[in-house]
């Protein structure tokens, strides 16, 4: 290492950040303590060091007082890092003579005591001034970027930044693990506030995506695995077998009737169970693609195989078989296969699911028959629904003639889900709506608050009113099927305090319907791990900034939009994904990304060739020059992690930005103070 | 004859700081967290004999409303059948904070007159005090003839029954080391003393 | 099996038959339970409202009488027992202050509680200690065709108990189709009974009791199980009121343990049932139709 020649001339900055780190730091105090430590030729305190003012400042010093190294005290360098470095770097300096503390995060924010704060502040500062006087002049390096992208999931989120970024010629790759795409939507009637029908607005986009020529669908398929960095990702996605050619199918239709189940006989998972379906069939009408799937779990041509999987047993007629005629599209050899794509981005639109009722045993789902959840009411209330738009009750007859509709169930609750989950006010309203306007029932809503914080949602509310719906105020204590007046017989009891009028009262219903409220995917966490990417304490993926990042994550290429980030309607969903996309579009645009150039290197003359380090590296960038019996590592893969760095027995791995100097003279510079 | 009353309450009608020492009991810090959800009265038993439902009982406390509170029927309705507390949404102790004001009404001495349950709760106490056990029969004996003496002969049929199926007794139970229990109860005192000062 | 045994002050009155029946079906088990020395009332809930310090330092009392006596678990047959004796171990978990006034009221009196004496009711004990298989192994007389609404009532599973669901607990169902029973749905099995505001606010408590009664009856119940004296009491003592007031609503309320004793084959005679206001038909009779 080169020894320090020049004298080092630090310029050292506090940042007020208006109050947010003045309150807890006494900045002045820092700064005049700061000035006194050896190196340091100038030291200030600021009120805003991100502002064009705080920038030029530090541009204005380095040349008038020809500093040579610059920190900044203020956020996170999340945030702010690239800010600073650009202005050190516009000063006339190597960008990396910058360094960064972070007093907001992890001193202001987080702490009450004001003297304590600041002398945190003083000991962070102060290792940042040893720290810096050892920073090297680096070089950024230039990754060009993939222009293929990876959508993962094709709810309305997945479409529409699918859709957003084909139409500018870009390929992209969508991955749904459902037969169809589609999502949620696909399965609501209409859609709040605008009550358009969510069929004549969606399927259109459906299959302008299975159509288009830039998107490749990926349907009944999974990413199982992610390698590389921005810019260059290796996706593997297993495509799970429905048993179908899908070059071969033209999605006719014949095998379905002619099936050896005369009626439909099994539990249709798209209307939520409250239709049937084949073992051999198609999951709506619009489904996209228009391709059948088999069943392997109920069609007859299966058996139970000896791991507990489906296996062929050959005892069908096969009468599908014939129908499908010369087409020859159904395959019951069909086997899992594992695909790879090399992609540049990926958006990751998985979406929600709803909590599961029966979590919530006082409101007596699964034990009352006519207590449904939402999503079954958007069946039911649904003109391509299993009963075809006529809402009945499960006996499959009579029409409720009075619904109690109870809103936030799981939702705002310490036991089960928190979050308020958006949407359920709304779509409560809208089911109250299309319930009257179905059956002319008395409609009463259970509610804690109404929220309608959207365009037009206020006045979606005020319809409501307008039509006669009761809008009580109380959560409901619980749903019973015992009477204590005649009018209640056979009826499902209701009791809630009504809280505005101040009594508590028992309302007898025919059916009852639960707001089920939006929570994070069963394998979101299996997601999340797979691309690398934080979620909050709820599960939902987490932004890199609430604010300024809504659709980046922490991982660099890999965006998330729609209700995978938290619960939010179609229109925010649809603006997020717009949001990602262009975020998506700008990096392909751009053709390149700049990376950070920590990378770690070996000093060829003090490594001893042990290969420990080889099988550590979990990004296999270290290989072994079997002529020189050295190790030495591709700078391309190298993704600065330090695993390798901290096991070299003859510490002969050094890491761009993190050397031992650096290091040492830090934890000496925290350690010096006090 | 219609008489009116006002309702309006002004600043001067709260007791200041009484929510906040009801908070600071253990138990029932989280009435910070009520969202006046009413799932507590939806659930209640007993709600709807209550003057103040037991979500109102957690908004007068809050906002200081020491006098309506502890002067309400609610807090001697509750039966203590942990209903509310097991499905309020925010896990407030909605039953441990109707014991705290149970206890404060009756320091304070303002419940009801004549009203069965404090008193029941009071004769209860002292004869565990004196005797280490409760005999039932006696302790319902003494309740009515505190509060209701004509109650009691409406009674009188069910006192019959017990006797005849072997279950009342007016015999006193007593344990052994009375003074033991004295001295607990004294020592808590003394301790309680020193809190205050 | 060995367990520390807190009757607690119903089980010796009004609620002796729980008692006289739990007792020998527990030692047909081979259960041995021994009664705490000099044990104290637990407070019930009429103490919890009067003063907090010195109704868990009475509790505390007999914890510390169960440690003394080298007792590894307690049992507490009684619902109310039960709740504040579980509710003083978590308040002294949970709440220094708590645990420092306890262990100076107790010290003053050379008692100590220095470890948690887990307190277990009889169902929790037959569910996950002794098992069902062991019980039905016993079963001579099966209650084949009699109809039971089991009856848990509020504080045994609310809010401390772990051994069992607190929105529809099911150890008690269980433990009756064991013995051979017809358990029928009956959504009031966690109901309050009225507790002490029977007695006290019959108005109010009766008609807890009243709802309880005529639903179990219309769901074709022949006799509500209970786990707690006082909510047997409830539910058995005041039929005449009841009538007067709303409907007759009879039907015998029965301790599990004597429905137990029954299907054990111990002579009836002997589980207190006579004691009971509405009789329950000889289980003959029931089994026989
Ligand atoms: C009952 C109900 C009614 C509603 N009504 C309205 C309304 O009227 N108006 C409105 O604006 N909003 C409404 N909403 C909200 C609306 O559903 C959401 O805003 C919207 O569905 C979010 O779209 P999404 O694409 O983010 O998620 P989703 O619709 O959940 O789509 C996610 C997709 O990703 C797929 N997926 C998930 N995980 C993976 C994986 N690991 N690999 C591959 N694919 C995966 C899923 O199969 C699914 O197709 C309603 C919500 C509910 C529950
Ligand atoms: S249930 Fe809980 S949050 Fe709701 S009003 Fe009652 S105490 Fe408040
Ligand atoms: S504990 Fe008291 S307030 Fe709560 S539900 Fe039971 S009776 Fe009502």
């Amino acid at each position: 290492m080169a020894k320090q020649e020049q004298e080092v001339r630090i310029g050292f900055y506090v940042c007020h950040c208006g109050t947010n780190i003045a309150a807890m730091v006494d900045c002045p105090e820092v700064a005049q303590f700061v000035g006194t430590l050896p190196g340091v030729v100038l030291s200030k305190d600021y009120k805003y060091m991100c502002s064009d003012p705080g920038q030029e400042l530090i541009q204005q010093d380095i040349r008038e007082h020809r500093l040579n190294r610059v920190v900044v005290a203020s956020c996170s360098p999340l945030l702010h890092e690239p800010t600073f470095r650009s202005a050190t770097e516009k000063g006339g300096l190597n960008q990396f003579y910058f360094h960064m503390v972070n007093i907001r995060e992890h001193d202001s924010w987080v702490h009450t005591d004001r003297a304590e704060a600041t002398s945190k502040a003083k000991a962070l500062a102060q290792a940042a001034v040893h720290r810096v006087a050892h920073h090297k002049p680096l070089e950024t390096k230039r990754v060009s970027i993939n222009p293929t992208t990876l959508v993962v999931g094709a709810g309305i989120a997945g479409i529409h930044a699918a859709m957003t970024i084909a139409n500018s010629g870009k390929k992209v790759i969508l991955v749904e693990r459902e037969p169809t795409i589609g999502g949620h939507m696909a399965k609501f009637d209409k859609t709040f506030p605008t009550l358009d029908c969510a069929a004549c607005i969606l399927t259109p986009k459906m299959s302008d995506v299975g159509s288009h020529e830039n998107i490749q669908v990926l349907s009944y398929s999974e990413v199982t695995k992610v390698d590389g960095f921005v810019g260059n990702y290796t996706v593997t996605v297993k495509r799970k077998p429905r048993y179908i050619d899908e070059e071969a199918c033209i999605g006719c239709q014949d095998c379905i009737p002619a099936c050896v189940f005369k009626q439909p006989k099994f539990a249709d998972e798209f209307n939520e169970g409250l239709g049937k379906r084949r073992p051999v069939y198609i999951p709506f009408p619009q489904a996209t693609p228009q391709i059948v799937a088999i069943d392997p779990n109920t069609c007859l041509n299966f058996k139970k195989g000896e791991d507990g999987g489906r296996v062929v047993s050959d005892k069908c007629k096969k009468t599908c078989v014939e129908a499908c005629g010369d087409k020859n599209a159904i395959d019951f050899t069909q086997v899992e296969r594992i695909e790879e794509y090399e992609v540049g981005s990926v958006i990751v639109a998985t979406g929600f699911q709803t909590f599961d009722a029966r979590r919530a045993p006082a409101y007596g789902y699964g034990r009352f028959p006519n207590v449904y959840t939402s999503l079954e009411i958007e069946r039911l209330v649904n003109a391509s629904g299993p009963t075809g738009g006529h809402v009945v009750m499960r006996d499959g007859k009579s029409e409720p003639r009075s619904v109690g509709i109870i809103h936030c169930v799981g939702s705002r609750d310490k036991k089960t889900n928190v979050w308020c989950s958006r949407v359920c006010c709304m779509y409560s309203m809208k089911l109250a709506h299309l319930l009257k306007e179905h059956t002319g029932a008395e409609i009463y809503n259970f509610y804690i608050d109404v929220r309608t914080p959207g365009k037009g949602y206020e006045e979606f509310y005020n319809k409501l009113l307008d039509e006669g719906v009761h809008f009580i105020r109380g959560r409901v204590g619980e749903v019973t099927d015992w009477a204590m007046t005649p009018d209640e017989e056979g009826k499902l009891v209701i009791r809630v305090e009504d809280t505005l009028a101040g009594y508590v009262r028992r309302i007898p219903v025919d059916m009852v319907v639960l707001a089920t409220g939006l929570e994070p995917q069963q394998d979101a966490q299996d997601v999340r791990r797979m691309f690398n990417m934080s979620c909050g304490s709820e599960g939902f993926f987490l932004e890199r900034h609430p604010k300024l990042a809504p659709v980046n994550t922490f991982n660099d290429g890999i965006y998330i939009a729609g209700a995978c980030q938290g619960p939010k309607d179609i229109p925010d969903t649809v603006a997020q994904a717009g949001a990602a996309a262009a975020e998506v579009l700008a990096l392909i645009d751009k053709g390149f990304v700049e990376q950070e150039p920590n990378t770690a290197f070996i000093l060829e003359d003090e490594c001893s060739g042990c290969k420990s380090c080889i099988p550590l590296c979990p990004y296999t960038a270290i290989l072994f020059d079997e002529g020189k019996g050295r190790a030495y590592i591709n700078e391309a893969l190298c993704k600065g992690c330090g695993t390798c760095v901290g096991s070299c027995p003859s510490g002969s791995i050094v890491q761009n930005l993190f050397d031992d100097e650096e290091i040492f003279s830090e934890i000496e510079g925290v350690l010096a103070y006090e | 004859m219609f008489e009116i009353q006002r309702t309006i309450k002004y600043e001067a009608d709260r007791v200041p700081g009484f929510g906040r020492e009801v908070m600071g009991v253990p138990g029932c810090e989280k009435l910070k967290d009520c969202i006046q959800c009413g799932t507590c009265s939806g659930v209640c038993p007993l709600s709807i004999y209550m003057d103040y439902t037991p979500r109102q009982v957690m908004a007068l406390t809050r906002e200081d409303f020491k006098r309506e509170v502890l002067g309400s029927h609610t807090i001697w309705l509750c039966a203590s059948c942990y209903a509310c507390a097991v499905e309020c949404p925010r896990e407030i102790r909605i039953t441990d904070i109707m014991y705290e004001l149970k206890q404060r009404a009756i320091h304070e001495g303002v419940y009801p007159r004549r009203f069965p349950i404090p008193v029941l709760a009071q004769e209860f106490t002292k004869m565990v005090h004196d005797h280490g056990r409760v005999s039932e029969g006696l302790l319902v004996t003494k309740l009515f003839l505190k509060t209701n003496p004509l109650a009691a002969l409406g009674m009188a049929k069910l006192g019959m029954g017990l006797m005849k199926t072997g279950r009342f007794s007016v015999k006193q139970e007593n344990i052994k080391r009375r003074a033991e229990l004295a001295k607990i109860v004294e020592t808590v005192d003394q301790e309680n003393l020193k809190g205050k000062a | 099996m060995k367990y520390g045994y807190f009757p607690g002050c119903s089980l010796k009155g009004t609620g002796r038959a729980y008692e006289e029946s739990l007792l020998p079906v527990m030692q047909h088990l081979g259960i041995e339970m021994r009664e705490l020395d000099d044990w104290s009332c637990c407070g019930a809930t009429a103490y919890m409202a009067v003063d907090e310090g010195k109704a868990c330092a009475l509790a505390a009392r007999n914890l510390a009488i169960a440690e003394q006596e080298g007792h590894a678990q307690l049992m507490a047959p009684c619902s109310a027992c039960y709740l504040v004796l579980n509710k003083t171990q978590h308040y002294m978990a949970e709440y220094g202050a708590m645990k420092r006034l306890v262990d100076k009221a107790l010290g003053s009196v050379n008692l100590r509680v220095t470890r948690p004496t887990p307190v277990r009711h009889p169902l929790d004990v037959l569910l996950n200690d002794v098992g069902l298989e062991a019980v039905k192994q016993k079963v001579t007389h099966p209650l084949k065709g009699l109809k039971v609404a089991p009856y848990y009532g509020c504080q045994i599973v609310r809010p401390y108990s772990t051994f069992d669901d607190q929105a529809d607990p099911q150890t008690m169902d269980r433990l009756l189709e064991s013995l051979g029973a017809t358990v029928v749905d009956w959504p009031l099995k966690t109901k309050c009974c009225g507790g002490s505001l029977t007695g006290t606010l019959p108005k109010a408590g009766l008609r807890l009791a009243y709802i309880l009664l005529k639903e179990a009856r219309k769901r074709g119940a022949d006799v509500i199980a209970t786990v707690c004296p006082l909510c047997q009491f409830n539910l058995d003592g005041y039929h005449d009121k009841i009538a007067a007031r709303w409907e007759p609503v009879r039907i015998p309320t029965v301790y599990f343990s004597q429905l137990m004793g029954l299907a054990f084959g111990l002579p009836a005679g002997r589980l207190g049932l006579q004691r009971g206001f509405v009789p329950m038909k000889p289980l003959a009779a029931v089994t026989a139709a």
